[in-house]
Parts: C-alpha cells; sequence; structure tokens
C-alpha cells in the first residue's frame, strides 16, 4: 500500500512545486498544512536539518529539499514524465540547470516583497534581469521549459505563474510586461491552462491578503532594524 | 564515432575538481582546459553565457553546466561503468539531499575562513565545523557516504579536502582534532587514484588563496 504525505504551507511556491508533479502524476496523497510559526514535531522530526517544508513522505520515508522532492517522484512514478528521458541527458541537464538557476535567484524576487523606495527599485531591476535571461535563454522559441509540455523546470518557474502578479501589484511595479516579454506571457497563459495546474492554483485574492500582510510587517520590521 | 569532452576548469576550484572526479572515476578521456578567471576565454562565455563560470563540460560541442548537474550528466551518458547514484530513488533522494547540504552550509562557511578575520572568522570556523560535524554523523560507521562503494556524496565534498590546509592554517584550529572520522573518510578517498590525481596539491591552493587575499585586499 502507497502512503504518500506531503507538509506544505500555503501558499509556499516551494509547496505548489511539489503539489503540482503529483497532481500532474495522479499520485494520491494526503496534504498537511504546517504552521510556520509553530511547526509541528512531525515535521521537526522529518526535516531535523532545515526545519522547512515541503517534506514529502512516502511510506514513512522523508524527503526534503523541493527540487529534490521533484527528482524523487520523477523516479518513483514515472508515467506522465517531467523530465526528458535518458536518451537526453543534455535535455536532463538543462531541466536541471533552469531549476537550480531559479532557486539560487529567489532573493531579488523576495526584496520585491519586502522592499520600498530605492531598494525596490533596485530589486526590480534585478528581476528583470532574471526575466530577460529565461525570456531569451531559458524559454526561446518553446512553449515550456521543458519544451513542448510542462516538466520540472516549468514546475520549478511556477511562482511566476502563481505569486508573482500579486506581488507586483502589491510592490506597485510591473515587470512582467507583454512587450519586453512575450514568451514569459504565454508561457505564463499556457502553464496556467493546464488542467492539473489550473485546479492548484492558490487563489489571488486570498494570496493578495496574505502577501500583503507579510509585506507591511516586513518592511516595518527592516525600517525598525534601520533605526538602530 | 569518438566522444570529444572539453572541461573549463580551474585548478583550486573544489567545483570544478568534482567534475574532474567523476570523469576519472569512469576512465573518460578528455581535454582538461584551464581558465584564467579574471580573464574569460570566449568559449566560456559562449559555453556559460548566464553564469560564465566554471566548470563547464562540453561534450561533442554541446556545453553542460554547474558542477552537481555535469556529475549527473556523466553518469547517465557513461552509465555502463562505475555508477556515481545509488539504484534506489530514495538512496539517490538522500544523496541530492546531503550534496545540497553541502552547497548551502559548508561552502558559505567555508569562504569567510578566508576571507574574514576576528570575530567574522570566528563564527565562520564554528559553523564549517558543526556542518563538518553533521556530515560525520551521516558518514557513521560506512567506508563511504552512500555504503561500500564511492559515490556521488563522496565526490561532492572530498574535493574540500584539497582546502583543509588552507583553512586550518588561516583559521588556526585542528579540523582532524574536531571531525577524525571525516579525516579517515578522506584519506581513504585519496587512495583512489581518481581522487587523488583530480585534486591539487594543498601548498599550492594555500599559496593561490594568499595571493588572491592581495588582491582582494583581504589580508
Amino acid at each position: 500500500m502507497e502512503e504518500v504525505k506531503l507538509f506544505g504551507a500555503w501558499p509556499s511556491p516551494y509547496g505548489y512545486r511539489v503539489i503540482w508533479a503529483l497532481e500532474l502524476k495522479g499520485v494520491k496523497y494526503e496534504y498537511i498544512e504546517e504552521d510556520l510559526s509553530n511547526k509541528s514535531d512531525l515535521l521537526l522530526q522529518y526535516n531535523p536539518i532545515h526545519k522547512k517544508i515541503p517534506v514529502l513522505v512516502h511510506n514513512g520515508k522523508p524527503i526534503s529539499e523541493s527540487h529534490v522532492i521533484l527528482e524523487y517522484i520523477e523516479e518513483t512514478w514515472p508515467g506522465n514524465p517531467l523530465l526528458p528521458s535518458l536518451e537526453d541527458p543534455h535535455g536532463r541537464a538543462s531541466a536541471r540547470f533552469w531549476t537550480k538557476f531559479i532557486d539560487d535567484k529567489a532573493l531579488p524576487f523576495a526584496m520585491l516583497l519586502m522592499t520600498d523606495g530605492e531598494e525596490l527599485e533596485k530589486a526590480a531591476k534585478e528581476v528583470r534581469e532574471i526575466l530577460k535571461i529565461l525570456e531569451e535563454q531559458g524559454l526561446g522559441e518553446k512553449d515550456f521549459f521543458g519544451g513542448n509540455e510542462i516538466g520540472l523546470a516549468d514546475l520549478a518557474m511556477g511562482l511566476i505563474a502563481s505569486s508573482f502578479g500579486v506581488i507586483e501589484e502589491l510592490a506597485g511595479v510591473k515587470v512582467l510586461n507583454g512587450d519586453e516579454f512575450p514568451g514569459l506571457c504565454n508561457w505564463v497563459k499556457k502553464f496556467k491552462e493546464n488542467p492539473a495546474i489550473k485546479k492548484n492554483l492558490p487563489d489571488p485574492d486570498q494570496m493578495f491578503v496574505y502577501y500583503k500582510q507579510k509585506r507591511e510587517m516586513l518592511i516595518n520590521s527592516r525600517a525598525a532594524l534601520s533605526y538602530k | 564515432m569518438a566522444d570529444v569532452v572539453i572541461l573549463l576548469d580551474a585548478y583550486a576550484s573544489v567545483f570544478g575538481m568534482r567534475v574532474r572526479v567523476a570523469l576519472a572515476e569512469k576512465g573518460i578521456k578528455y581535454e582538461y582546459r584551464e581558465e584564467d578567471l579574471r580573464n574569460k576565454s570566449q568559449l566560456l562565455l559562449k559555453m556559460n553565457p548566464v553564469h560564465k563560470k566554471i566548470p563547464v563540460l562540453i561534450h561533442n560541442g554541446k556545453p553542460v553546466c554547474e558542477s552537481l548537474i555535469i556529475v549527473h550528466y556523466i553518469d547517465e551518458v557513461w552509465k555502463d561503468k562505475a555508477p556515481l547514484l545509488p539504484s534506489d530513488p530514495y538512496q539517490r533522494a538522500q544523496a541530492r539531499f546531503w550534496a545540497d547540504f553541502i552547497d548551502k552550509k559548508l561552502y558559505d562557511a567555508q569562504k569567510k575562513i578566508w576571507t574574514a578575520k576576528g570575530e567574522e572568522q570566528e563564527t565562520a570556523k564554528k559553523e564549517f565545523i558543526e556542518a563538518l560535524k553533521v556530515l560525520e554523523g551521516e558518514l557513521g560507521g560506512k567506508p563511504y557516504f552512500m555504503g561500500e562503494r564511492f559515490g556521488f556524496l563522496d565526490i561532492a565534498l572530498i574535493t574540500f579536502y584539497s582546502w583543509f590546509h588552507t583553512y586550518e592554517t588561516l583559521g588556526n584550529f585542528s579540523i582532524e582534532a574536531e571531525c577524525p572520522k571525516l579525516i579517515s573518510w578522506a584519506k581513504r578517498c585519496m587512495q583512489k587514484e581518481s581522487v587523488s590525481k583530480s585534486l591539487p596539491d594543498p601548498k599550492k591552493v594555500y599559496e593561490y588563496i594568499l595571493e588572491m587575499k592581495k588582491k582582494l585586499g583581504v589580508e
């Protein structure tokens, strides 16, 4: 008997990556929502090193770190593949490269949420440069980062389709526009049209409330720090 | 048709060394090209336009970047010899998790040991040893990280061993005193030719770092 549990915390994009992978593959799982300000004993037991979500627990065995979880899901449930086949190692390396790329660039995206004024301008500039690389070198002429179908790299980029618009709105910037980034905008549209993804997108209004609160709290705490 | 394999690298890079070890484990013939990181070649800029960093593996003209991604690639292409990752998905996940831990926790801490001074350096030393101790715990009583066979996770970590002399000298501490089991593991790995021939002389690394510090103005 297969037992699959996923520990997540709404609306974490890292958690959503795993949700999307499981849904795309039709894997039945139990979702457990964690309160990150009051982590459960189970979470701490399953991820003692980082104490973070997401954590996938398969038949009692825990796996942490979203990109590690995604590869595990791909290898354990090979139906509806999310990576090119073993006959295309270069394609697989490319998917891994872009997944790592977006993971390494998490800070500028976070700064869009956490800052205002000059710092926000700087963050917006950095995010624009990241999107340019994704548009020109990541996507190129393709519909998806994975090629013709959604793949692991697309799931990693998912935050651009799900939460990014809300964060832009709250920050009062518009970086992802159709003129500069026609490929990425097309990608967002196609990504959200996928039936498994469509059914599992965080609600924009709820996200707005959540991120607005977070933004206010973060900006206030940063302001307090700078007056020390 | 024979494979043409080129590695763009820099001799003191712990990331480049990982690729050298993987290629040696598989017995792959390749051309090694040393990059001057202050004057990067056109080829490097063309093959890694996103990061402009080494290592880059160029296989029959197509580039692969990021050291652990390259090691995965090598394992998948030359799959009939010396498998680097275990075959069980859960074991593979463990190997990937710990390699990610090394890149996140160990790398940042070790950098401050040779670039910082005073309290910043002390904090870095503490974090570095803590991370090594966690890894030592993960090794347990096994000869190699995944068991009886040398593989992916050993490759991810062993390359830092060539820098231990530098950390110890600049940080004024003994890693062996703190993590004796890990040093035994490292010496065991160094007995493999694929490792000993791929890692630079620790004294040369130290000299290189002293020069780097001068150029960065962090003496």
